[in-house]
């Protein structure tokens, strides 16, 4: 069940995303994310479609693993859309209970409900085709201008690498320690609410007790391998632009360009 | 209460690129009382078999009978038979949560919904069958060495009454001594209750001195299956998928071939001893 989570893994299998610098995936999310919130037509949406529809294709990834990771944010995208379609003002379309359905409000629930799935789609094409270490050097690259006012950037990057190298093992984790207690006979799943609550203590406090555990252990390790912050570091592999980087960045920048195009003209 | 796999298959992660068959159609019949080895080198499927037998694991094809009854059924009770079937994990004691010994024992047998007596007595019941002292009980669990923790974790599991134990890697990361005292605790627990036990292992050594039958696993399927000493006859078999005899089955080969006139099927150091004074003439 946990298993299901895809957000922010990588996915393991030879692809021209896969190969990319990750300082151009890193770029392109961003443009990718700012160019959803540009506008509000139709017509650059359809381009940000293709765009998506294009860069999966690309990735080699099953598209049915990439959109497990929607079904976590369900919730929240519902939500949104919801207060979205009541709490915007203009030409009412129904009206019940004092609530009112605005024309407005459906088209405003309509994009902000697209562009939630466009963006965690987006980023999860990043997530899943760079390893945890490619991004944060490629973070770390990127920032790095950012040392000359004394932004603690080697560490803010390894702060985010464990993070993430932490995710899969803290999952795995809680799988492992739901199998055992419903072993003990266990129950995850039914009762009210407060009875789930009720039912996580068991899996929790082992959870934080070996969440502690390993972070002790790493920071051992570390140090036994004298690990001591950015200073003086060099890499085995020093990140380098090639052809299909500037390629890449060609595609985005034209990718960018029609968005604004269609947003503004059409 | 025995237990019939049939047919079983699982696949993880089936249709992505990360596809792994974990089991591929295992065919097993577990009796009442009896104490099995289930060997195989990490990744050979044994810990996915064991979540299979108690219904963590729903398998891809095929399926499990306990008691005569198919536990895949849409009203089969899988909360009851996780109580059947109790199931150690390995480093059990990470699971630990309660703030003293006696509530973290208590656990299992108040899901089961029993009384408060009940599952005070079970609990109590379970720590003396591991052979903890009283002055241990309401302490709390993480304070405990790791063998105490370790046992404690087991009356845990003993504490809902199975009528069959699955043991995974019981002595992963114990020195030797407290090797000794959980695998001589498992035995006499069989002894004395006559309780199934499945003891997963991949030390040949561990698993010779006790059990009556091993099963051999090697990617996902069933490689060997028999008393101890018919599979350490394949021990040649057995090194090339990485696992290895006893040691007194290699004495006892090379004895034979040196010209000794022995029998090989010793599998324990007592069976070696005294087939080599039964050749001796003594």
């Amino acid at each position: 069940m946990i298993r299901e989570i895809t957000f922010g893994q990588y996915y393991q299998t030879d692809s021209a995303l896969h190969r990319l610098n990750p300082r151009v995936k890193l770029v392109g999310t961003m443009i990718y994310i700012i160019s959803l919130f540009l506008f509000k037509e139709a017509a650059p949406f359809a381009l940000a479609l293709v765009f998506l529809a294009a860069i999966i294709k690309l990735s080699h990834v099953p598209f049915k693993y990439m959109i497990r990771g929607l079904k976590a944010v369900i919730v929240l995208l519902l939500i949104t859309a919801v207060f979205n379609m009541f709490l915007t003002r203009g030409e009412a379309l129904v009206s019940f209970w004092g609530l009112t359905i605005t024309k407005e409000g459906v088209i405003a629930a309509v994009f902000i409900a697209l562009r939630l799935i466009f963006l965690i789609i987006g980023s999860s094409v990043m997530t899943l085709t760079t390893t945890p270490n490619q991004l944060t050097d490629g973070l770390e690259k990127l920032m790095g201008p950012l040392k000359v006012i004394k932004v603690p950037i080697h560490e803010i990057s390894m702060m985010m690498s464990i993070a993430l190298r932490f995710i899969p093992i803290l999952l795995e984790e809680t799988d492992k320690i739901m199998k055992a207690q419903m072993a003990r006979g266990a129950d995850f799943d039914s009762g009210n609410m407060i009875k789930k609550i009720k039912a996580m203590v068991p899996l929790l406090v082992p959870l934080f007790v070996s969440a502690f555990r390993r972070a002790n252990d790493l920071a051992m390790a570390m140090e036994a391998r004298c690990y001591q912050g950015g200073e003086g570091r060099t890499k085995m592999k020093p990140l380098k632009y090639g052809k299909s980087d500037v390629l890449a960045y060609v595609v985005l920048a034209v990718y960018l360009a029609g968005v604004i195009v269609l947003g503004k003209w059409l | 209460m025995p237990i019939i796999v049939d047919h079983l298959n699982c696949i993880y992660e089936a249709g992505t690129a990360m596809e792994v068959v974990a089991l591929s159609d295992i065919n097993l019949v577990i009796p009442d009382g009896q104490f099995i080895g289930l060997i195989g080198h990490t990744g050979s499927g044994k810990s996915s078999l064991i979540q299979h037998l108690n219904g963590l694991i729903k398998a891809s094809s095929g399926t499990v009978y306990f008691n005569g009854e198919d536990i895949y059924d849409e009203d089969y009770d899988l909360k009851k038979l996780r109580s059947k079937v109790g199931l150690v994990f390995q480093y059990p004691e990470h699971q630990l949560f309660e703030v003293d010994v006696f509530s973290d024992v208590c656990y299992g047998p108040k899901n089961l919904g029993l009384s408060k007596k009940d599952v005070e007595l079970r609990a109590y019941k379970a720590l003396k069958m591991v052979g903890m002292d009283d002055e241990y009980f309401y302490q709390s669990p993480f304070d405990l060495s790791g063998g105490q923790k370790r046992r404690v974790a087991i009356a845990g599991v003993l504490a809902m009454e199975p009528e069959v134990l699955i043991l995974d890697e019981p002595t992963a990361g114990l020195d030797p001594k407290g090797r000794d005292e959980i695998l001589g605790l498992i035995k006499k627990l069989q002894a004395e209750t006559g309780m199934t036990i499945i003891l997963v292992s991949h030390s040949m050594e561990d698993v010779a001195n006790y059990v009556d039958r091993i099963i051999v696993m090697n990617g996902g399927s069933v490689m060997l299956d028999g008393v101890p000493k018919d599979v350490f006859a394949h021990y040649k078999e057995l090194e090339e998928v990485g696992l290895a005899a006893p040691a007194v089955t290699y004495i006892m080969q090379q004895m034979k071939e040196q010209g000794f006139d022995v029998g090989t099927d010793a599998t324990t150091i007592a069976e070696a001893r005294d087939e080599i004074l039964r050749a001796l003439g003594r």
